[in-house]
């Protein structure tokens, strides 16, 4: 086991898969200078300016190049910067990347990574601070990841790496500087398996990405007062672990989802629409979800903070369903 | 560079094969045999032969809505292209991809796209993997005036000209994108000159003279291999047809326009030119060479009227991986 930050082990674990296979290389803009986070940085002293590519301002190249490149037998991974710049190669990803296998009748494959950084980060505002993660698993073809941990951003980002369809993967920019340990001879994490973060008997709380250290904090306060709430970290959204949301709240009777993305067509809405569809006389209260209103980000801390789902009101709202 | 006769016969039935087939699929669209949408390349079969036929197998390609050309200049299969238009599971995509998706990887021919502009970058990207990969290798981009006015086209020949990829950029000008014409969409009459804004070759070439066509993409393919990054190559030419076989299709040209573009078919022009070479190619070789292409052609349609349609649970596989 080693200390790392949630960036560190996204690094180390990129750097693992290309020193494991030779086909894999990273492009993106300000690679070879460490990345806008500081995430690639000495890659490039290692691996060359062909493996750590630098591209121009051209997202839509970069993604469909990716492809291409993809198509012919390697295996890139793409840095968008910002999720909210990925939007510029959207036909790339969802009209080319995750439909060449089906549309080709399974004659080529696409194996790429799309990293993405999400999330609010204070006082960025509305072009580079969305949460769109819950677009993609709209989208046959794409596997989805969130990793909330530095041990899950190693293991996930390296099964994405070794995945042999296209994986958009969302890291969350407020977790760059978390630290936390993470064992370097681990196997890559699967897709599809939730991590059952506390066990609980009252509530069951779901979450991904950042919004499971939020959801921590409402967990801990809610024990103080008695109340033992499940915590499940999806981990990854596409494959997501239905198996062990529906044992939970098969036992618990009760759920919140809380994302940090809007909550209007939000991922939650899927969760809350499965557990309904199989439990539903075994609901002790109707599932709610808790996620951000259908506004933009705003640049000023107290307007930023009226799109945020805070630790207190997730407490709050299990308390509520408790109690019903 | 000369072209010998023989290939120049080939490159003749490879053209009279892109037609007659296609003729066939508009046939058997309209008769409600072949679903959804077809559109002909008809008229244009100069440019996928004489580029391709500057190719090796294993360079690859890339094609756009109006792709039959592309696929058969590659060598695709007939059989397997009719069988996919008839969406039969035998087809080139198992029935998934239809007309405007036929790829064959096993000669490089990474597909038609159904995306205006969608090969721009992902060819840039096969010609990066072939740089990568060291051994020569070439990739070719099939596009049209219109693509040459949308986002991505730019981007694509920017990284191509500063990472000198060994790409042609082959916009097929067909003075018409549908009812739009080049010359009120496009800023530049030739756009072959928008090469010189990413410091590339531009060159224009009679995209009707498959000879003609020949000769300047082997030029590029030769300055690609030697490492000397890619071409932007303007075919001129003209499709026969409407957009689509669609009977209700639109047609805004002018009919002067289409009767002077008749006369310059790329197909007549190469008999001519044969023909006017002492025993190159008299009318009974050129009769039966017609004949074995009608066969063949009917040949596929027959293997693809006895393949069976897809199961409806295939409708679940190649999704994903596994």
């Amino acid at each position: 086991m080693v200390t790392m930050s949630y960036a560190e082990a996204g690094k180390q674990a990129l750097a693992d898969e290309m020193r494991r296979d030779p086909l894999v290389w990273a492009v993106g803009e300000d690679l070879g200078r460490g990345g806008v986070f500081g995430q690639y940085k000495g890659l490039v002293e290692e691996f060359g300016p062909d493996r750590i590519s630098d591209a121009p301002i051209s997202e839509a190249a970069i993604m469909g190049a990716s492809v291409g490149a993809a198509m012919a037998g390697t295996r890139p991974v793409v840095e968008m910067r910002f999720a909210d710049f990925a939007l510029c190669a959207v036909d790339e990803l969802v009209n080319q990347a995750a439909k060449a296998r089906y549309m080709l009748g399974g004659q080529t494959k696409v194996p790429m990574v799309i990293r993405e950084p999400m999330g609010m980060w204070r006082s960025s505002a509305a072009q580079h601070s969305q949460s769109l993660e819950s677009w993609y698993t709209h989208i046959p073809g794409l596997t989805v990841a969130a990793p909330s941990t530095p041990a899950d951003n190693f293991g996930l980002l390296k099964s994405a790496i070794r995945a042999d369809d296209p994986v958009v993967y969302f890291e969350h920019k407020n977790l760059w500087g978390l630290e936390g340990e993470v064992d370097e001879a681990a196997d890559p994490i699967p897709f599809g398996k939730a991590r059952i973060e506390r066990e609980g008997a009252d509530i069951t709380i779901v979450a991904w990405s950042a919004m499971v250290h939020f959801a921590r904090e409402a967990v801990n306060t809610l024990a103080e007062e008695g109340i033992s709430a499940e915590l499940i970290d999806l981990r990854s959204l596409w494959p997501w672990d239905k198996d062990a949301v529906l044992a939970s709240v098969g036992k618990t009777g009760r759920l919140i989802v809380t994302h940090e993305s809007v909550s209007v067509g939000g991922f939650g809405a899927e969760i809350a629409a499965t557990v309904s569809e199989a439990l539903f006389g075994k609901l002790k209260a109707p599932v709610k979800r808790l996620a951000a209103p259908r506004i933009p980000i705003s640049y000023a801390p107290p307007l930023e903070d009226e799109v945020r789902v805070s630790p207190a009101r997730i407490a709050e709202t299990a308390r509520a369903m408790v109690s019903q | 560079m000369e072209i010998t006769p023989e290939k120049q016969r080939e490159m003749l039935r490879l053209m009279q094969t892109i037609r007659r087939f296609e003729e066939r699929a508009s046939d058997d669209y309209v008769a409600g045999d072949i679903h959804g949408v077809v559109h002909c390349y008809i008229g244009e079969e100069a440019v996928a032969v004489g580029v391709c036929s500057a190719l090796e197998r294993e360079d690859r390609i890339i094609s756009t809505h109006r792709g039959h050309g592309h696929c058969v200049a590659k060598g695709a299969d007939l059989n397997r292209m009719m069988a996919e238009l008839y969406g039969r599971e035998t087809g080139y995509c198992k029935g998934k991809g239809g007309s405007m998706h036929i790829a064959d990887f096993n000669i490089g021919m990474l597909g038609a796209n159904g995306i205006v502009c969608g090969g721009l970058s992902i060819i840039t990207g096969a010609g990066l993997a072939a740089q990568m990969e060291g051994k020569g290798g070439v990739a070719v981009c099939f596009f049209g005036d219109g693509a040459s006015s949308a986002g991505p086209f730019h981007e694509a020949m920017n990284i191509a000209a500063n990472w000198k990829l060994p790409v042609l950029y082959v916009v097929e000008n067909n003075l018409w994108a549908m009812d739009t014409s080049a010359a009120e969409a496009v800023s530049v009459a030739d756009i072959a000159t928008r090469a010189a804004g990413y410091g590339i070759p531009g060159v224009i070439v009679d995209g009707n003279d498959v000879l003609e066509v020949h000769r300047v993409a082997s030029e590029a393919v030769a300055r690609a291999r030697a490492g000397e990054g890619p071409t932007l190559i303007e075919c001129k030419t003209y499709r026969h047809r409407r957009h689509t076989e669609r009977p209700t299709q639109s047609d805004a040209r002018p009919p002067e326009e289409i009767a002077a573009w008749m006369k310059k078919d790329p197909i007549d022009r190469l008999v001519a030119h044969l023909q006017g070479q002492q025993g190159q190619l008299n009318e009974a070789e050129w009769g039966a060479m017609n004949d074995e292409i009608m066969n063949e052609v009917e040949r596929a349609v027959e293997f693809a009227k006895a393949s069976a349609f897809p199961k409806p649970e295939a409708a679940l596989d190649d999704v994903f991986a596994d």
